[in-house]
């Protein structure tokens, strides 16, 4: 050994595999930094989905024939495949959904609607993406259940001070709470929201978008509840989403949708829904992108999330390295424990300008206010740009966004 | 480094972004509409006071970027002593200008201020940024008919 540091993964060698990382944009290299928005798809994953469509598509769950069984066990190996990435105990408890906001529409109409009783109440954070806060402000309307927000310091951690005392009534009937935030960067001390939520009677629901690609994630560890997340920012498809709960919680909930393949037995009288997940899965579904999923799965799951973990880590100092020193931009969120998302304000000059401008030199972000509007007055500011990083993001493309932004402060001054 | 930049950001965008002209309330407006793009967050409040049928004063206020902002800042300039037809015509006109960069009606009648306008006109080949332009257009045309409410969506 010669006493260097190996590096944490090879990052040269991952953007070969995802094809359009060759992209040139405004005839400049595509500098990906969206990823918290979407992510890009390796190959492993493109050709997981082309092979099923050229080679085992067919309905699942229908006909005794080959392909059909064939298409069957892939999708039900796409599951497993989840359980184990979660480190579920049953992968009975993995429910596909179209994505998190899907799933987590799920728990409010089931599990809110069915078994949380009006006078109860859900809390949310301020930092959540409208995903975990229309469904429970709906649910609020709907239902009779107040919906409680928790409040976010001024380094843009989740107040644990406020959410205890948010909690202290007892009358608390969920937590529903991002694992990291699509704004901030934040990752939330889920174990710790976890334990005072149990401690007050509340069950509790991670919205895991962001997190799932950034760590490993142990729903048992964690003692979730619920988890949630989403195929296409782990790489995977659009269109493919998970709900992980509990089994006995998912026994207990009613069904959302109703339809084919979620009934045990359907009369003229009525129906008896099938036993879970099928009880959830109603109507044909997204059999393709569960496959790609189970590639992504495999794909990050092969190059190891510790190796991911380590190599955002290195993005992520670099990141404040570069970033803190540029006159006039003022970084959003300071907290202690977080991931490679960077929403960032520069002086006077509007997101969307400087996003325009950043594009002109290849450099992907994403402006406005993230789907988190409520923050966004939290943090006092309009709208902002937001860096977010993959494990395809490389050290010279954070230095190159750093570059620009100094560029751009003086175009617009 | 963003040198190419500069025909959509001409100083005359960036000026009248930092420092928009009429950026006041119309306490005594005959009509009024907010315009609001959900994409961007750009928001506006439009007033115009009316002689008759012809725009006497024009004000607005609001938050957004430098193209929204100047878009508008120059709209107002540009209306104030024209009739309320004439004014959806330069709307009309303004609008062909920010989709395809060219308008082959602005000649004529009013020229100048369209050619005024044009500065804007850079705008046409960031698809994404049409709106933030048109969005005071939008706000006048619905304040003309009397409306409250203009989305550029």
């Amino acid at each position: 050994m010669d006493g260097t540091l190996r590096p944490a993964l090879d990052v040269g060698r991952i953007r070969q595999d995802f094809p359009i990382l060759s992209t040139k944009v405004h005839g400049k290299p595509l500098v990906f930094l969206d990823s918290g928005a979407s992510a890009q798809k390796p190959r492993a994953v493109i050709d997981a989905m082309r092979e099923m469509f050229e080679t085992s598509y067919a309905n699942v769950h229908r006909g005794a024939y080959r392909l059909s069984e064939a298409s069957t066990a892939a999708y039900e190996a796409a599951r497993e495949a989840v359980a184990r990435f979660l480190n579920a105990g049953d992968a009975r408890e993995v429910v596909f959904t179209a994505n998190s906001t899907s799933a987590i529409n799920l728990v409010a109409h089931s599990y809110g609607r069915g078994l949380l009783r009006p006078g109860q109440a859900v809390v949310v954070t301020e930092m959540e993406h409208h995903a975990n806060f229309v469904p429970w402000q709906m649910l609020a309307q709907a239902h009779g259940i107040e919906l409680r927000i928790a409040d976010v310091t001024e380094a843009g951690e989740l107040d644990m001070a406020d959410l205890e005392a948010k909690l202290a009534d007892g009358k608390v009937g969920l937590v529903a709470v991002t694992h990291m935030s699509n704004v901030l960067g934040t990752v939330t001390p889920a174990a710790r929201i976890a334990a005072l939520a149990h401690a007050h009677g509340a069950k509790v629901l991670f919205d895991g978008s962001q997190a799932v690609v950034h760590r490993r994630v142990d729903v048992r560890a964690l003692d979730a509840d619920f988890y949630v997340f989403t195929g296409h920012k782990l790489y995977g498809p659009t269109g493919i989403g998970v709900l992980w709960a509990r089994m006995e919680l998912l026994d207990a909930m009613p069904p959302f949708l109703g339809g084919g393949d979620m009934i045990s037995e359907v009369t003229r009288e009525g129906f008896r829904p099938a036993p879970v997940p099928a009880k959830f899965e109603a109507g044909t579904p997204a059999i393709v992108e569960a496959v790609g999923l189970h590639a992504a799965i495999d794909y990050v799951t092969a190059i190891g999330m510790e190796a991911i973990e380590a190599h955002e880590r290195s993005l992520v100092d670099r990141a404040m390295a570069k970033l803190s020193v540029i006159e006039d931009l003022t970084l959003i969120g300071r907290a202690q424990d977080r991931g490679g998302v960077f929403s960032f304000a520069l002086g006077n000059a509007h997101a969307h300008d400087l996003s325009t401008l950043l594009d002109r030199v290849g450099i992907a972000v994403r402006a406005g206010r993230h789907c988190a509007e409520p923050l966004h007055v939290r943090i006092g500011h309009d709208s902002t740009c937001r860096a977010s990083f993959g494990l395809y993001t490389t050290h010279e493309e954070v230095d190159f966004l750093a570059e620009a932004l100094t560029s751009a402060r003086r175009f617009f001054t | 480094m963003f040198d190419d930049l500069r025909d959509l950001y001409q100083e005359v965008i960036l000026d009248h972004g930092r420092k928009p002209r009429n950026f006041r309330r119309l306490e005594t407006a005959d009509l009024n509409a907010r315009g609001d793009n959900p994409m961007c967050g750009d928001r506006m409040e439009l007033f115009l006071g009316m002689e008759g049928d012809r725009i006497a004063d024009a004000a607005f206020q609001g938050r957004g970027c430098a193209i929204s902002m100047a878009s508008a800042s120059l709209m107002t300039e540009t209306v104030k002593g024209k009739t309320a037809e004439e004014a959806r015509g330069m709307a009309a006109r303004f609008r062909e200008m920010a989709m395809t960069g060219t308008c082959p009606d602005c000649g004529g009648a009013l020229e100048e201020e369209m050619d005024r306008l044009q500065a804007l006109s850079g705008v046409h080949e960031y698809p994404s940024r049409v709106k933030c332009a048109t969005l005071a257009w939008h706000t006048l045309n619905t304040a003309l008919s009397g409306g409250k409410e203009a989305s550029s969506e």
